[in-house]
């Protein structure tokens, strides 16, 4: 298992059918992936399991993406992990509320599988040194 | 003459020696000279002749009184009656005593001519005094009865001494009298000239004053105590008074009138004289003239006073005739009725619109006579009433009147005054009528805009009220429309999230399965999945045009400015539409002016219109051409991009429709062409943005070419 391939995604989106088809895709591209269906259920996975990169939906029922996101960004356990931010929300000031709360990037849905692969791989690229430095 | 034989029988007569004799004598001719009057001496020489021893009475009597004729002068012993009546006429010459008188001595008058002398019975003897000047007739005669011899001696004695005394006594008295008389005389001239108020003057050939009036004096003559100024005037009045006199002379009677100014030096007033003078001839005093100054300055003084009064009297007329016709006229020219009554009630005066009212032409029929008449009454009793109510010098009131000439009502107001005399009497009531007819339509109209106005002003405060209402309503549908909007623009945020999810999720599978992921697909199953991802594609731009309008009317539509070469935008726009220019077999060229600078916009923005353009230009033209070209238009500080076809065109009614969301050329259910509709409503908003503009030029049948003016940089062009 070659290290890019063992990379952990953490899949938070509350649209089942939306999971299903990136954890198809991804996993048939070879990267493991959790789930998470809410912003809690986010955030404990996340600390618990520490996933190389977290795709992030921002429109969740109870704690929202944006929350949840300035949580892991405040917290030293999880402040390193990249956060790739997916939303449907198209008007301005969603990318820009985005990167305020500390997403690293930001990808408008609808988004084709292949699109958030390319995307993923770009940010676990620029996070090989940690990555490195973690496995050290 | 005495002789000295008299003296002689003197010194002998008598018993008395001679030295007694002589001292009687001289004490009688000291007695004599001493006596100041012809009495006191005359009765000295009887007293004496009667000491002498003469008997029953003696007589003297001389012409005592300048007249022809014997008087007595003095007696004694005769009966004071008998003295009184004497007297002789000397023109009388057969009388007695006339005779005695031119005797040349002595004469006996015998007793038969009782009644001659006033001795009485008995002879009488008239012994003459001897006259004061020796040619002259005797001075008077001695009557005595006749005497002893001695007695008569010295009678004769007496009759030489006392003669000449006698007669110069009494032509001494007589010459006083005389002058006496002559003071008198001329002191009486002299009051009666002075008395005269007119100077009066007689003047010598030479013209100096000879006699002069006292009021003659003060104009004429001067003292050298009297002041400069007298001096002067009299000077003067002097030269204007001989200028008189000589052209006075040389004139003659023949002129009318002589007037001599002249000055009064008292006052130094101006006088004026009229000059009357008579030349006057006389003896002694040779040729005079006799000037009478008659004043006639105040007669002067009063006919101009007179003239003048004259002349103002006939101008007060003049001004008071010219006062009573302007008078006349201003009262008819007054257009409200002037009536003037005298307090029984009697019309004294009235102007023409009173007499309209109160009098009727001879041609007016019965109905205009009773109208007349009514009038009167009417005004007749509104003037008695002011009669009655004392002390009131003013009335108002109102009358109704009608027009005798056309029967309508006038309703006049009235104002009555009284003209009261200094005495307090009245003398005269004015009465003025003013026809309130058109007052009181003014009123009525007032009233009525008043109440019109009053209703106006009702109507615009429910009108404001209502105003105030729906704009109320309008600010509350304002708000709720702005609520609406922004719900509006939340929700299609909200819905394109919504539509984005699932078809996130249909794209996702579809590309998965034409990916083979799923496993191999037939032709078939291939061609059918494509059908699904190119409807899905379509739905997402559509919903992506949503989310553009909605982004742009919201105000979030973001622009990113930046420079880029516009060649290469083009090609980029070609290469995206590559697919639809292959299948649409039209022929497509582009033609870039290699000169363009640089634009500097939104990049992204201009490609979206620009493809947007291309697109509908593939779309609706079914066989030709479509070209690109952009060019700069440099006046203007701007670039043209225009996409020209040879399609379908647009009809100019739609040539505004076309840029409404979601409207197309064609809106009917059937339509030819899909889309939203949304396509250049989108890229008109944009190029607003961008600050540039997008417009059509076409013609049904004729293709269309669609140009994006945008200036080199936002905020730059107009």
């Amino acid at each position: 298992m070659t290290p890019d391939s063992s990379a952990l995604v953490l899949l938070v989106d509350d649209y089942p059918d939306n999971r299903d088809i990136y954890v198809q895709f991804l996993t048939y591209s070879g990267l493991r992936v959790e789930e998470a269906e809410n912003g809690h259920q986010a955030l404990d996975k996340a600390f618990t399991l520490r996933p190389d990169v977290i795709v992030m939906d921002l429109s969740l029922p109870g704690l929202d993406g944006w929350e949840a996101t300035r949580r892991l960004k405040r917290d030293p356990r999880t402040r390193e992990i990249p956060v790739i931010a997916l939303t449907g929300h198209a008007l301005a000031g969603h990318s820009k509320g985005a990167l305020d709360a500390g997403c690293d990037a930001f990808i408008t849905k609808p988004c084709l599988p292949e699109r958030l692969l390319e995307e993923i791989r770009a940010i676990l690229a620029a996070a090989r040194p940690r990555a490195g430095d973690a496995t050290a | 003459m005495p002789s000295p034989r008299t003296a002689d029988s003197v010194s002998r007569s008598g018993g008395l020696d001679g030295g007694a004799a002589a001292a009687g004598r001289l004490e009688l001719l000291e007695g004599l000279l001493a006596a100041g009057d012809p009495t006191r001496c005359a009765q000295r020489a009887l007293s004496w002749l009667q000491r002498r021893g003469v008997r029953r009475g003696v007589c003297l009597a001389a012409y005592a009184d300048g007249e022809p004729r014997l008087l007595p002068v003095a007696s004694l012993g005769v009966s004071g009656e008998r003295i009184e009546r004497f007297s002789v006429d000397l023109e009388l010459e057969d009388h007695p005593l006339t005779r005695a008188l031119l005797a040349s001595g002595p004469s006996l008058i015998a007793s038969n001519g009782i009644g001659a002398t006033p001795l009485g019975r008995g002879d009488v003897q008239a012994i003459p005094l001897a006259p004061l000047h020796p040619r002259d007739l005797p001075a008077g005669l001695l009557l005595v009865a006749p005497p002893s011899p001695t007695l008569t001696r010295e009678a004769r004695w007496l009759g030489r001494v006392l003669g000449p005394r006698l007669a110069a006594l009494i032509a001494a008295v007589r010459l006083e009298e005389s002058e006496r008389r002559l003071q008198r005389e001329r002191g009486l001239l002299a009051s009666i000239i002075n008395a005269v108020t007119d100077p009066i003057l007689l003047t010598d050939g030479d013209g100096r004053i000879i006699i002069a009036n006292a009021r003659a004096e003060t104009l004429l003559a001067t003292d050298d105590d009297q002041s400069e100024g007298r001096r002067r005037a009299v000077a003067l009045n002097n030269m204007l008074f001989s200028a008189a006199l000589t052209r006075h002379a040389i004139e003659g009677a023949a002129a009318p009138r002589h007037e001599v100014p002249l000055v009064d030096p008292v006052d130094g007033s101006d006088l004026l004289f009229e000059l009357l003078s008579t030349m006057t001839t006389n003896a002694r005093e040779g040729t005079g003239i006799v000037s009478i100054l008659r004043n006639v300055t105040d007669l002067q003084r009063a006919t101009v006073e007179l003239e003048d009064n004259y002349r103002k009297l006939r101008q007060t007329e003049a001004d008071a005739r010219a006062e009573r016709d302007r008078l006349d006229l201003v009262i008819d020219s007054v257009a409200d009725p002037i009536i003037v009554t005298d307090p029984g009630g009697v019309t004294v005066m009235m102007n023409a619109p009173a007499e309209r009212l109160f009098t009727a032409p001879e041609s007016a029929g019965p109905e205009t006579l009773r109208l007349v008449q009514a009038n009167d009454a009417h005004f007749s009793s509104f003037v008695s009433n002011l009669f009655f109510e004392g002390d009131a010098l003013r009335r108002s009131g109102s009358i109704g009147l009608v027009d005798p000439a056309s029967g309508a009502a006038l309703p006049m107001e009235a104002i009555s005054g009284k003209i009261v005399s200094a005495l307090g009497e009245v003398t005269a009531l004015v009465t003025i009528l003013h026809d309130r007819t058109e007052e009181l339509e003014r009123a009525r109209l007032f009233e009525e805009l008043k109440n019109a106005s009053a209703e106006l002003e009702q109507k615009v405060r429910e009108a404001t009220a209502e105003l105030v209402r729906q704009n109320e309503l309008l600010r509350r549908s304002h708000i709720a429309l702005e609520q609406a909007s922004a719900l509006k623009s939340q929700f299609l945020a909200n819905m394109s999230h919504e539509f984005r999810t699932p078809l996130n999720a249909i794209l996702g599978y579809t590309s998965m399965l034409l990916k083979g992921i799923s496993g191999e697909l037939s032709p078939h199953q291939r061609r059918n999945l494509e059908r699904i991802d190119s409807n899905s594609q379509h739905l997402l731009s559509i919903i992506n045009d949503i989310l553009d309008i909605t982004r742009i009317e919201a105000g979030k539509m973001p622009l990113t400015v930046a420079e880029f070469p516009m060649a290469e935008l083009i090609r980029e726009v070609l290469a995206e539409v590559e697919p639809l220019i292959a299948r649409s077999k039209l022929t497509v060229t582009t033609q870039v002016d290699g000169a363009l600078p640089p634009l500097r916009s939104d990049r992204q923005k201009v490609k979206q219109i620009v493809i947007n353009l291309l697109t509908n230009a593939l779309k609706f033209t079914p066989q030709g051409w479509v070209t690109v070209t952009a060019v700069g238009e440099p006046e203007r500080g701007r670039v043209a991009i225009a996409v020209a076809d040879s399609g379908i065109g647009i009809s100019p009614k739609d040539q505004e429709v076309i840029f409404e969301d979601f409207r197309q050329a064609d809106d009917s259910p059937t339509r030819q062409y899909t889309g939203a509709g949304l396509g250049l409503a989108i890229c008109r908003r944009l190029a607003s943005m961008l600050g540039g503009e997008l417009t059509v030029r076409s013609a049904l049948g004729e293709g269309s070419t669609f140009a994006l003016r945008l200036p080199w940089a936002p905020g730059d062009g107009h």
